[in-house]
């Protein structure tokens, strides 16, 4: 669609406005949360990495409201169309970043046991890892604020490379555990910290899917199959 | 009859539903349709087909040309002066704006239901056995059995039927809609024209229209002029949105629904302009 206009009814643009407000929000603090879970790791800061397993809160409380506020637009406007994939596409979206937040929240958790340990090198590659996730989250959001399929699926190429990294972190820990016994735990914490963090990208991705489908009303994974030719590559 | 895939490819701005190619026929066909109010063109080069056997919504703001289109089905505008069709309807392969097309033959192939339920002041029983009256002669046993079936048919049997000889004035507004389908129904029209068939119905009333057009289908083809989008989404199997006398749009109701492929429906669907 090449332009949008309003509602007769105003309040109804009001409602449908607000939901992409609480939603911004919402990935605001999970941005916010998976930056300073990643600064906890970086400067080993346990104060820091306990408010953000509390801050997680906040994001499960605006979910809340997301979910009330999609259900009354649901059986009070009866909303068709574009409105009907605005409103389903904000219900998705806020549950990847619920999920997100819980992450976050878990790579800070992770942080006050691995900080009972002495420094790990590989500890240093993670908020190289947690950056790449969080500019991808960023640059979604600002993709499904501004109904932008292209720029969405720009950032759902871009999970391949947080999927390389974190191969990389995997074997690098591997080889950390196999040099010696006593690095396997705080290595586990780190390989279980990196994965959640590759999680991150992947519900970055789901919310990449949603804001195309929000726009072209088809689902990303059939354009996908038609423009990927790859499987027929014999050299 | 013309095949649907063949009639919606001549057509210029029309897009074929998809799910109607090769599933259906068209019963009724427009082509190049226009017509006049007093020399306003309030139709402008219809093209569009009305499938057999199937629901079909027009949908479309106030004065957009929708129930002037479904009244040219049935050529109920040739009873008033200065009102002029150009272009073909076709009915099962002829033209009925052609006037050598006999108005008693259209008006028993296609039926009509209107906005406002107008029993005649009789018994509910003449109000069926009235319209039979002027097309077939039935002695009185026969004559039960096609009021009776008609009364079935439009789902108002169990209400009517221990009061046949009552005025049907005083069934509620729904039942009194019913009892116009009953009536249209009893003259074994092929299509049913529904100009509004709700608008003044509670919504159980309305509820019981939409099951029993639902129902009809199986047997009627089935055209519906409606303001109400919900309705136009539950109970139409294609849908047609007009705009100023021009035929926007026209698909399956489903893809009407979730991805139109005009702006201009879109914004109509969602209340965004009307």
């Amino acid at each position: 669609m090449s332009e949008t206009h309003e509602h007769i009814i105003k309040s109804y643009d009001a409602e449908l406005a607000r939901l992409l407000d609480e939603i911004t929000r919402m990935g605001q603090l999970a941005r916010e949360q998976l930056a300073m879970a990643a600064e906890a790791v970086e400067e080993r800061n346990s104060d820091l990495a306990a408010r953000v397993v509390e801050g997680d809160n906040s994001i499960d409380a605006l979910e809340h409201d997301v979910s009330h506020d999609v259900l009354r637009l649901l059986a009070l406007r009866q909303p068709i169309a574009r409105d009907l994939r605005d409103v389903l596409a904000a219900l998705r979206i806020a549950a990847d970043i619920e999920r997100i937040g819980d992450y976050a929240a878990n790579v800070a958790k992770r942080a006050i046991a691995l900080n009972q340990n002495a420094p790990m090198r590989p500890a240093a590659s993670l908020p190289h890892l947690a950056q790449v996730a969080n500019d991808m989250l960023r640059d979604v959001l600002d993709a499904y604020r501004r109904s932008d399929a292209e720029a969405a699926v720009e950032v759902w190429k871009r999970d391949v490379q947080l999927d390389t990294l974190y191969t990389a972190m995997f074997r690098e820990l591997l080889t950390y555990m196999m040099e010696d016994p006593r690095n396997i735990t705080p290595c586990t914490h780190l390989l279980f910290m990196a994965k959640n963090i590759e999680r991150i990208g992947d519900h970055a991705t789901n919310i990449a899917e949603n804001v195309y489908f929000l726009v072209h009303a088809k689902p990303l994974v059939e354009e996908r199959r038609k423009g990927d030719h790859t499987s027929t590559v014999v050299s | 009859m013309t095949n649907l895939n063949l009639a919606v490819a001549t057509s210029l701005n029309v897009a074929a539903p998809a799910a109607v190619q090769g599933t259906s026929t068209a019963k009724i066909t427009a082509r190049n349709l226009n017509f006049y109010y007093d020399g306003f063109h309030a139709l402008k080069n219809i093209q569009m087909d009305i499938p057999e056997k199937r629901v079909t919504a027009i949908i479309g703001p106030s004065g957009c040309g929708k129930s002037t289109l479904l009244r040219i089905f049935n050529r109920i505008y040739s009873i008033y002066p200065k009102l002029e069709a150009r272009g073909e309807v076709m009915l099962d392969g002829e033209n009925i704006l052609d006037p050598r097309y006999p108005l008693n033959r259209l008006r028993s192939k296609v039926g009509m239901v209107f906005q406002k339920p107008v029993p005649f002041p009789m018994s509910i029983y003449d109000n069926i056995a009235y319209g039979i009256k002027h097309y077939e002669k039935l002695n009185r046993a026969d004559m039960d059995i096609r009021v009776e079936q008609a009364l079935r048919q439009a789902a108002i049997w169990d209400e009517a039927k221990d009061k046949l000889k009552g005025s049907a004035l005083g069934l509620s507004g729904g039942q009194q809609q019913r009892l116009c389908i009953a009536r249209a129904i009893a003259l074994r029209p092929e299509v049913i024209l529904f100009d509004e068939p709700t608008s003044a119905l509670d919504p159980i009333a309305t509820g019981k229209i939409e099951q029993l057009v639902e129902e009809l289908k199986k047997d009627f083809t089935i055209a519906i002029v409606t303001h109400n989008m919900q309705q136009a989404a539950r109970c139409s199997d294609y849908t047609a949105f007009m705009y100023l006398g021009e035929l926007i749009e026209f698909g399956e109701t489903e893809t009407m629904f979730t991805r139109p492929g005009k702006q201009q429906t879109e914004d109509y669907i969602t209340g965004r302009f009307g």
